[in-house]
Order: structure tokens, then C-alpha cells, then sequence
């Protein structure tokens, strides 16, 4: 599954992995940022802000091969509106979708690939997006490796019933969707008693705060000043 | 339908994530108040089951099949607020690990799918549920994937992505499509938990203001019409609205900054884009850290409440 | 000796009517392991949810001098640590630290000592080195011994541990009953595994229909219902 690779990527070892997430989260923003807003002209543009994604791959010391194929990911819903430009006769439209959404995607897939949702998390937090939504994306991900692995094994339990060569009809896979709503409830419930068992008052604790040094501060700031020189050159 | 990053121009991004942010801010504290922190794992819960949920395939006939979008299904499971809360997370988990849907494109998304799906999925239920239950939720999901996919073409029209008449009409009907098997798996899915456990599907009558069927019925007219206006304007939302004269009244109330999009004394126009694209990110930026300030310190004086 | 625990006549009734607990009376002291024997749906969980208020049935329970009740209830949750069957239920928090000083930071320590205390209990059961860890990273029997320190990291005077083998191969297990038998506190198991409640259990509970039928030695316990099947 995607997000246990990603996840497995985020936890490695590397200059970038070091930096602090909200620097990453800075600098991923300013990235994305400027090539929303390249004009649709700068083609060369498109092959700088390229460059200094291979060489943050390279720094990071992820398998570019496989970053490469899963930013492709977004292509398919890309290649649509590429393909609806281009026949309406303005093909620069249509091949500035394709870098833009590409470059974007690879970007943001850098982000995660090199820092831990949960601390992507509290970067978040740090920028003011609310708490109570930031909790629920947090229970949201610990328990998404639980509950899709629970789907699997109905999944594969339904098949073994059914036999090969046939399909759950409507009825079944709506069955199967609410015994997965029944056992997901049911663990919200056990979560919640565990929670109280361990004296939970009515909130969350704050959570450790992580240290921000200047090497993040120099990190984020070069980031952006890249980005931001590569989107003002001629 | 996740809008990935690179198809909205400036304008539409930087106007969709302004407005997300407030409209978040307020639903958290509306969810907050009707959702104790001790049951915050369920809603992260609910949300990994949508998620699990569209691996369980429907089939629908002609050998295809669909899975659940969901976001009527939490409406009447949890109230709007909170389902919209959940949603959020969903989108903000998918844009952020899996890549679907872009970040700068993220305001829009949980507009289209977090906001306005989620009370315009609930809008039927809340007031027809009483008389004619399987309608309603019916109508509820369908309305909810409609207006969703709706929005998100209209944003990318405003946005001048091409599309032909005959495009658009495709995309349409395949939105119906999809609507209609929305409609079919919440039904299905609805009656199947209330047979497992009655109690565990919200009584329709529990929340709902008329403020809130206001923003349903604003969705559902804002979604229909957006498409017709938008297509109409194939260069986007600037030609049209200096075609309608909008342009130079909305200036002088919110744009003065950035008329047409560009920092007025900087002849350089990439350079003013550029300039009022940072402008808008600090703009949110600025709305973001006042709100959360805000429900921040209500949260606190919550807390104090609950922990009591 | 002063009993930790002691329950009168509890009477307990679910919502959908099944009466679990039917006139339960107990006994625990400091220092004793009481295993609770029993099939499934004999009412041995329900008991154990009322000894920290997560239940609450007629009848008395009393957890160290301390009646339950609201106002009680956050003394005796530091009191009493339960470790639940299902380990994903009870690691809820992003990280194996951020899990096990989460019950400290609810007793209101400081960020700094509620870590250092996490760090110990973690260090207790062999688990410092899964500190910054996820925990669907880890393997069952690493979960069941991070559970343990989230618990132990509020320095309970009692255990309640529900389950405990579930999932784990027989390493896994050895080495729980190791970790178990070293910790100081008085401990109640519910369990299936004989075995494991054998090496550990300082005596035997039965229980039968929500109520206490028998009590003694575990294999005099086993024997006189002849639940266990000799492997």
C-alpha cells in the first residue's frame, strides 16, 4: 500500500529528513507556489524547479525511480484537461497543466516522503489550522493501517465465500460495509475506553515541542529563495 | 473529484482557500461544541472507514462498479458539522500522503466535497427523512456528489481549462452517473447499519438551522449555475468579470491590492503575479493565525468547561 | 492486610437487557496475581470495566480505601492500570513516547517529568528503543510491551490485564510472563491460557452467568470444572 512505502521513506536518514518539519513545510509551499504562479510560457522554468527537485531526491536519498512513477499518479486526471486544451487548439495550456500538476504532486510527495505525517501534523498546527481537525487527521492515520487492513481481510473473506469468478452482489457489498461501520464504531469505543482508563480529563495534552535551529531557519529560507530566484529569472 | 495543483489560476486558488479557512475555523468550533474530545478517535475513526470503505466495490451492472464518496453517509451518521470536520481530514490526508488533490488546491476541495457536499448531502434528510426516509437519503447523496463535482468543474472553467460543449455535457452526465450510485450504495448502507444497530443513525432532527439549509440550497445554486457561467467564459473568470462589470466593483471593495491580479506600480506583470500570489498565501496566512488565535482561546475556556 | 480491591454484591444490566454481573463479591491483596477463569461472555471483562468506573452497576466497589465515584474516579484510575485485549485500541497516539506519557500528562506532570517517567517504564519492560517508533510498526508482542509501560508510567498500585497472550507467538509470551512476574504490583488476569495463568497466578477465580463460582488454586479450579483440555 502507498502509504505505508511513504511512511517507511518519511522515518529514513538524511540532511533533509533532519530538518524541521515546519521548514520542509515552508519550503514545499514556496515550491508549489511559485510554479502555480511561472506563466505558462517558461517552459525552462518548469526544467529548474525539476533540477532542484532531483537534487533534494538526491540529498534525501530516496529511490528517484519510484518517486518519479507514483507523482505520475496525478497524470491520468491531468492528461484529460491536457488532452481538452490541446484538441481546442492551445497546446501551451495543455503542456503547462502537465508540468504544473507533476511538478506539484512530485513536490508535495517530496514533503511527505522526507518527514512524518504526524510531525507534517503539527507543522500544520503550528500554522494555525485547527486543533480538533488536526486530532482527527491524526486518529484518521493511525487507525487507516488498521481498519484497510480489517477491508482486506473481508475482502478476501467474501471472495473465499463467493468462490472464484464470482462478484458480491449489492446487497453484499453493502452488508460488508456495515459490519466495517459496526467493527470501526466498535473500536472507537475501545479507543475511548482506553483513553479514560489512562485518566484522560476532558483534552488532549499538549505534546512536546520540537526544537527549530538555525540550520532549519537557514534550510527554509534558502528553499524559498530558490524557488522564488528561479520564478523571477528570465 | 480532487482537483490536483497546476489546474486553478491564482485568483480561483487564492479565493477558495480564503474562503475554506473561516468556513473550517467555524465548523470546527460548531463540531467542537457538539462532539466531547473523548469522542475525537471516532470521528479519525469514521474517517479511516471512508476511506477503507471505497475499497469495497459495488457493482452496478454493464460490469462496472462503484464505491462510496461518502460524504452523505457521515452527514446522517455524525450531524453535518462534524461529518464536515471528517471530510476535511480525509481531503487534508489525501492531498498530503496520497497525493490526490493538490495543497494549494486543498481550500477548494473541501469546499466542493467537505463544505458544500457534506450540507447539501444532509439537506434532504434533516427535512424530509420524517415522511419519506429512503428518498431522502437518496436524494441527500446524489445532491452531495452532483454539487460537489459540479463546483470543481466550474472552479477549473474559471480557472480558462478548455473544454468543449460536448465535454462538458460527458462530464455532466457522468457526474449523474456517479450520483446515482452514490445515491444507491448510502441507501443500502443506511439500512443495513440501522438493521445491525438502530440507534447508531442520527435522528434527523437533532441539529439543523436554517442558517445551515441556506448554505445547502446556496451549494445547489451556486454548483448549477457556476457550470453554465463558467462555460461561458472561456478565458476565465477575469474576462468575465470585466465583461459584467464586476471587476471594477469588486476592486475597489477587496482587489485594490491586487487589481486583475497584479500589484498595481509593477509594470513587470509575471513579477506581479508572483507578488500577489505570495500576497495571497500571507493573506491566509494572516486569516488563518486570527481565527486560530480565536478558537484557540474558546477552546480553552471549553476545555476548562469539560474538564470540570 | 487491607485489601486493594474489594467488591460487594455488583450487579450489573447492558442496555439491550443481558444481565452480566449478577452478585459479584472479590477480593484482592497487595502482592497477589488472581487470575479470572471463565468462558466468554461470563462476565470476567464487565468486572474488570467496573474496577475503574468505565462501568458502573449496583452494589460497592471500594479500590484501595477509595469508594468509586465521580469525584474518586481520577484517584483511581492512576491506582488501577488496565491493559486492554486489543493493542491497536490501547496504542491510540502517533508514537510509542507520545503514547506512554499520555497517561502521565492527564495525572498533570510536566511535559519534562511525564517523559522521564515514559522513558523508565519503557526501559521497565525492554522498550526504550521503540521510543520514536509508530506503533503499527511494531509486532504484537512489542505492542503488548509498550502498552504495559503506557500503564506502568502512572506508577499504578494494581494491573488489570485483559488478555494479555492474545496475538503473541510463544517467545512473545515467555517473555510476557517474565516481565509480568518481575513487575511488583498486584495484578488481576483474565485469561484462557492456562498455562500462562498457571506460571503466573498466585490463585483462581471462576466465573459462571456474571457471578464468582468457585475460587482456589488455579488447577484446583481448572479441575473441578474440567474447562481446560490437557494439551
Amino acid at each position: 500500500m502507498h502509504h505505508v512505502v511513504v511512511e517507511r521513506w518519511s522515518r529514513r536518514e538524511s540532511p533533509i529528513h533532519r530538518r524541521d518539519a515546519r521548514a520542509k513545510l515552508v519550503a514545499a509551499l514556496a515550491m508549489i507556489v511559485a510554479i502555480a504562479t511561472t506563466p505558462a510560457t517558461h517552459g525552462i522554468s518548469a526544467a529548474a524547479y525539476s533540477v532542484v527537485l532531483l537534487v533534494a531526491v538526491f540529498v534525501a536519498r530516496l529511490p528517484l525511480g519510484a518517486l518519479v512513477w507514483r507523482a505520475a499518479l496525478v497524470l491520468p486526471f491531468t492528461a484529460v484537461f491536457a488532452l481538452a486544451s490541446w484538441l481546442s487548439g492551445d497546446p501551451l495550456r495543455a503542456s503547462a497543466l502537465v508540468w504544473r500538476s507533476y511538478l506539484s504532486a512530485f513536490t508535495a510527495l517530496l514533503l511527505i516522503s522526507t518527514t512524518p505525517l504526524i510531525e507534517l501534523l503539527r507543522a500544520l498546527e503550528w500554522m494555525r489550522v485547527p486543533g480538533f481537525v488536526i486530532l482527527i487527521a491524526q486518529f484518521l492515520y493511525r487507525y487507516l493501517f488498521v481498519i484497510s487492513e480489517q477491508a482486506q481481510h473481508m475482502r478476501v473473506a467474501a471472495r473465499c465465500r463467493a468462490g472464484e469468478g464470482h462478484r458480491l452482489t449489492f446487497g453484499g457489498a453493502a452488508a460488508a460495509l456495515s459490519v466495517l461501520f459496526l467493527r470501526s464504531y466498535a473500536r472507537a469505543d475501545g479507543i475511548q475506553r482506553a483513553m479514560l482508563a489512562r485518566g484522560f480529563s476532558g483534552h488532549f495534552p499538549t505534546t512536546i515541542p520540537t526544537r527549530f535551529t538555525y540550520n532549519d531557519a537557514c534550510f527554509g529560507a534558502l528553499a524559498a529563495a530558490i524557488c522564488m530566484g528561479i520564478r523571477f529569472a528570465q | 473529484m480532487h482537483i490536483p495543483d497546476g489546474f486553478l489560476t491564482p485568483p480561483v486558488w487564492v479565493t477558495l482557500d480564503a474562503a475554506a479557512v473561516p468556513a473550517i475555523s467555524y465548523l470546527a468550533r460548531r463540531a467542537r461544541t457538539e462532539i466531547e474530545d473523548s469522542r475525537i478517535p471516532l470521528l479519525g475513526v469514521m474517517g479511516a472507514f471512508v476511506f477503507a470503505a471505497q475499497m469495497i466495490n459495488f457493482p452496478v451492472g454493464l460490469g462496472t462498479s462503484g464505491h462510496l464518496v461518502g460524504g452523505a453517509l457521515l452527514a446522517c451518521l455524525l450531524g453535518p458539522a462534524p461529518a464536515a470536520m471528517v471530510m476535511t481530514a480525509i481531503l487534508a490526508i489525501q492531498a498530503l500522503v496520497f497525493q490526490d488533490g493538490g495543497i494549494l488546491a486543498l481550500g477548494a476541495n473541501v469546499l466542493n466535497m467537505a463544505v458544500f457536499g457534506v450540507f447539501v448531502g444532509y439537506l434532504p434528510y434533516r427535512y424530509f427523512a420524517a415522511r419519506h426516509r429512503r428518498a431522502a437519503i437518496f436524494a441527500g447523496a446524489f445532491l452531495s456528489v452532483s454539487v460537489s463535482a459540479s463546483m470543481a468543474l466550474s472552479e477549473l472553467l474559471l480557472s480558462g481549462v478548455r473544454m468543449g460543449t460536448g465535454i462538458i455535457l460527458v462530464s455532466l452526465a457522468l457526474f449523474a452517473a456517479s450520483a446515482i450510485i452514490e445515491g444507491l450504495i448510502t441507501v443500502a448502507a443506511i439500512e443495513a447499519i440501522e438493521r445491525l444497530h438502530p440507534s447508531w443513525v442520527r435522528s434527523n432532527e437533532s441539529t439543523g438551522t436554517p442558517a445551515f439549509a441556506a448554505v445547502g440550497v446556496a451549494a445547489i445554486l451556486l454548483a448549477s449555475f457556476g457550470v453554465v457561467f463558467a462555460s461561458a467564459s472561456p478565458d476565465g473568470i477575469w474576462k468575465l468579470a470585466e465583461q459584467t462589470g464586476i471587476a471594477s466593483r469588486a476592486a475597489s471593495l477587496v482587489e485594490t491590492p491586487f487589481s486583475g491580479y497584479s500589484l498595481q506600480g509593477i509594470s513587470n506583470s509575471w513579477m506581479a503575479k508572483a507578488g500577489a500570489g505570495v500576497a495571497g498565501v500571507l493573506l491566509i496566512f494572516g486569516v488563518t493565525l486570527a481565527l486560530g488565535r480565536l478558537s484557540r482561546r474558546r477552546h480553552v475556556v471549553g476545555a476548562e468547561r469539560k474538564g470540570a | 492486610m487491607t485489601p486493594l480491591i474489594e467488591v460487594d454484591d455488583l450487579r450489573f444490566r447492558y442496555d439491550d437487557g443481558t444481565q452480566a454481573l449478577n452478585g459479584v463479591t472479590f477480593r484482592l491483596y497487595p502482592g497477589e496475581c488472581v487470575s479470572l477463569l471463565g468462558a466468554n461472555g461470563s462476565g470476567k471483562t464487565t468486572f474488570a470495566l467496573h474496577l475503574n468506573g468505565l462501568l458502573s452497576g449496583t452494589g460497592r466497589v471500594t479500590v484501595c480505601g477509595l469508594e468509586i465515584s465521580k469525584d474518586t474516579l481520577p484517584q483511581i484510575r492512576r491506582k488501577i492500570g488496565v491493559v486492554f485485549q486489543d493493542s491497536d485500541e490501547q496504542l491510540f497516539m502517533p508514537t510509542v513516547l507520545e503514547d506512554v506519557v499520555f497517561g502521565p500528562l492527564n495525572m498533570g506532570l510536566t511535559a519534562p517529568e511525564a517523559t522521564s517517567r515514559a522513558e523508565e517504564a519503557l526501559e521497565r519492560v525492554g522498550a526504550a528503543h521503540l521510543r520514536a517508533k509508530a506503533p503499527y510498526h511494531l509486532s504484537a508482542g512489542e505492542k503488548r510491551r509498550v502498552a504495559i509501560a503506557g500503564v506502568l508510567a502512572m506508577e499504578p498500585e494494581i494491573l488489570i490485564l485483559d488478555e494479555p497472550t492474545t496475538y503473541l507467538d510463544p517467545p512473545a509470551e515467555r517473555e510476557l510472563a517474565r516481565l509480568l512476574h518481575e513487575l511488583p504490583q498486584a495484578k488481576l488476569l483474565i485469561t484462557h491460557d492456562i498455562a500462562f495463568a498457571a506460571a503466573l497466578a498466585t490463585r483462581a477465580v471462576f466465573f459462571e452467568s456474571g457471578r464468582i463460582v468457585c475460587e482456589g488454586p488455579v488447577d484446583e479450579v481448572v479441575a473441578r470444572y474440567d474447562w481446560n483440555v490437557r494439551l
